[in-house]
């Protein structure tokens, strides 16, 4: 690409500046690079989900949700792990929900500045501590001694849901409109009632998809339920107090499994975990949309 | 609303004063579990390094740097895996941190607002692909493609260097980080295009104003503003590199020795303590596996702090601007 004399637009004052045709194409590289990266990333996602839809979903059927894992060669399921799955991270969103919100509570509506920022600093170091080593502490904590159980997966995995939930909340918190928090304590409301009956109902939107958020992330976490809920016999079962089979423990296992039969069953089961996994986000996001326009429009 | 009902029985002392019982109630049980939410982060520190010390106290602080892991003589060190672990990360950071930028970059910057929403959704779908199944796809879909077609084009290319050398493998040291790669670009992006919103508008503008083209613009002013954020974005992806255990585990290898060449299998810290989670046969062992656990807690612990002190002068300079 050459600028030959004649195509100089005279009204141009920067044709005349130094280099212009070097900084043009530094410009051009510059642009195609950054769409280059973007690309990059969106082709790796269709990648992954693309391999998971070719792989899995010719094993998913009826009898693969409806029956357990298989000992030996014959052709079973995933239901004892759904199973698992579900009551270990509905047991992990009933610990850590009260608190997250509790917390989120404090530091939005009652801490001071420097002691909320305190809190958002502890927080955000929670939320960067290796799941594995959440699971090594309760494994520390509560599994030596008495042996894995659903219940202290739920516990570890609440550890992780913690932090994203409360920083969630409290952000959220944050944009409530000060008028709203006013305007009830002029009526002679209670500060508690106030945060109970106008402000969280104002933000529940914010808050329902910090916790869906959460719930994504950890239904797909492994490494805590490694030391807490790995080893589990192949059958559907609810009793937490024991330990039970889980989604990402199954893929886990099977991944590293020579024979092609278990490498399918963690396709599919991999195919079934992104599903819920995606199915959420999607609509974490399309809830978050509507609800901060409505915040930020009242 | 429910509807209010009037409060017809006589005052008690405690509402004469000024106290509600209802408030002191609610904001104790906040400020209980703020301060449970701080203690579980002690908590955490202290009792792995309690499960880590009769480890800590028999092998001395030597450890970390003892370049041996055979359970059978009962020689024990953690190099091989902090080799792995440093390694797997420092190549994910060195090829994340660039394409972060150019994609956070792109989505503020270049694309119209139609086409980086949907873009934007993308990378962070990306993010929430679970590391396991991420570590699936590596180890039976990218690590074969990375031992097919990568391994041997980089040995052609840049052969002479040791690390590119030797036998290609779908498991090792250079899948396990491309697999670390593809975990930390969505997160170090999002937070890149998060800082790059809020670079306010009139310093691009003026160097617009003055003549520069947009990418000058861009590495003047803009990179130059957001530096401090973006190192911090750089520290938090290096954390979460750091502290992946499954989807590195699969794709690594296992294998106890320090490899001279990217391509040959390794094993990191978090992914020898999930590997070898039920297999310790003795308790020096098991111990063992916790000061590995300790030393990756710790070095965890550490990136994430010094990321949230820079964000916290990153933010208390913006305010002085």
């Amino acid at each position: 690409m050459s600028v030959a004399p004649t195509t100089v637009d005279p009204y141009d004052i920067t044709v005349r500046s130094n280099g212009l045709r070097r900084r043009r194409i530094t410009e051009r590289i510059f642009g195609s690079l950054a769409f280059l990266a973007a690309l990059l990333a969106c082709g790796i996602l269709a990648l992954v989900l693309g391999t998971l839809v070719y792989k899995g979903a010719s094993q998913l059927s009826l009898d693969f949700f409806t029956k357990p894992r298989p000992l030996f060669g014959e052709k079973g399921g995933i239901a004892d792990a759904l199973v698992g799955t579900a009551l270990i991270v509905g047991m992990a969103m009933l610990m850590a929900i009260p608190v997250a919100v509790l917390v989120a509570i404090y530091m939005a509506e009652y801490a001071g500045p420097r002691v909320s920022r305190g809190l958002r600093i502890v927080l955000d170091v929670l939320n960067g501590v290796p799941a594995i080593v959440v699971g090594v502490f309760v494994f520390g904590l509560l599994v030596v001694g008495h042996g894995q159980s659903a219940v202290y997966g739920a516990f570890a995995l609440a550890i992780l849901m913690l932090p994203m939930v409360a920083r969630a909340t409290q952000e959220i918190l944050q944009v409530v409109p000060q008028s709203l928090r006013h305007a009830s304590l002029a009526l002679g409301v209670t500060k508690w009632r106030t945060t109970w009956n106008v402000i969280l109902p104002a933000a529940i939107g914010g808050i329902l998809t910090g916790v869906v958020i959460a719930v994504a992330r950890i239904a797909g976490e492994t490494a805590p339920l490694l030391f807490t809920s790995s080893i589990a016999a192949n059958a559907v079962s609810v009793d937490i107090h024991g330990a039970l089979p889980t989604l990402p423990v199954l893929i886990y296992v099977n991944s590293d499994s020579p024979d092609p039969g278990e490498q399918a069953a963690a396709w599919a089961a991999a195919l079934v975990l992104i599903a819920f996994v995606l199915v959420m986000n999607i609509l974490a996001k399309l809830f978050a949309g509507r609800k901060r326009r409505q915040l930020e429009g009242s | 609303m429910t509807t209010t009902t009037y409060d017809k029985a006589p005052e008690s002392d405690l509402r004469r004063r000024g106290i509600r019982p209802g408030d002191v109630v609610f904001k104790g049980l906040a400020v209980v579990a703020s301060l449970a939410a701080a203690a579980l982060l002690a908590l955490i520190a202290y009792k792995v390094l309690r499960l880590a010390w009769p480890a800590i106290q028999d092998f001395g602080l030597s450890f970390v740097w003892t370049n041996a892991w055979d359970p059978v003589k009962g020689q024990f060190g953690a190099l091989i895996f902090v080799y792995g672990t440093v390694v797997t990360s420092l190549i994910a950071l060195a090829l994340a941190t660039p394409i972060s930028i150019a994609i956070a970059l792109f989505l503020t910057e270049i694309a119209p607002k139609k086409v980086a929403a949907p873009i934007a959704t993308m990378v962070e779908l990306l993010a929430a692909i679970p590391s396991v199944v991420l570590g699936l796809w590596g180890i039976l879909v990218f690590g074969p493609w990375v031992r097919d077609h990568l391994e041997p084009w980089l040995k052609d290319t840049l052969g002479f260097i040791p690390v590119f050398s030797g036998e290609p493998s779908q498991a090792g040291i250079l899948p396990a980080a491309l697999v670390l790669t593809i975990m930390v670009v969505p997160i170090t992006s999002a937070i890149c295009r998060e800082l790059f919103l809020r670079v306010p508008r009139d310093l691009t503008d003026g160097a617009l104003a003055l003549g520069s083209t947009r990418w000058e613009s861009i590495r003047g002013v803009m990179l130059s503003y957001a530096a401090p954020g973006i190192v911090a974005a750089v520290l938090l992806g290096l954390g979460r590199a750091f502290g992946e255990a499954i989807a590195v585990s699969q794709t690594i290898g296992n294998h106890n020795a320090i490899p001279t060449s990217w391509f040959e299998p390794g094993d990191s810290l978090g992914s020898k303590v999930a590997s070898e989670y039920v297999g310790a046969t003795s308790l020096e062992q098991a111990s063992s596996i916790l000061y590995l656990a300790a030393i990756l807690m710790v070095i965890s612990l550490v990136t994430n702090v010094v990321a949230q002190v820079v964000v916290v002068r990153f933010e208390r300079a913006r305010r002085a601007v």
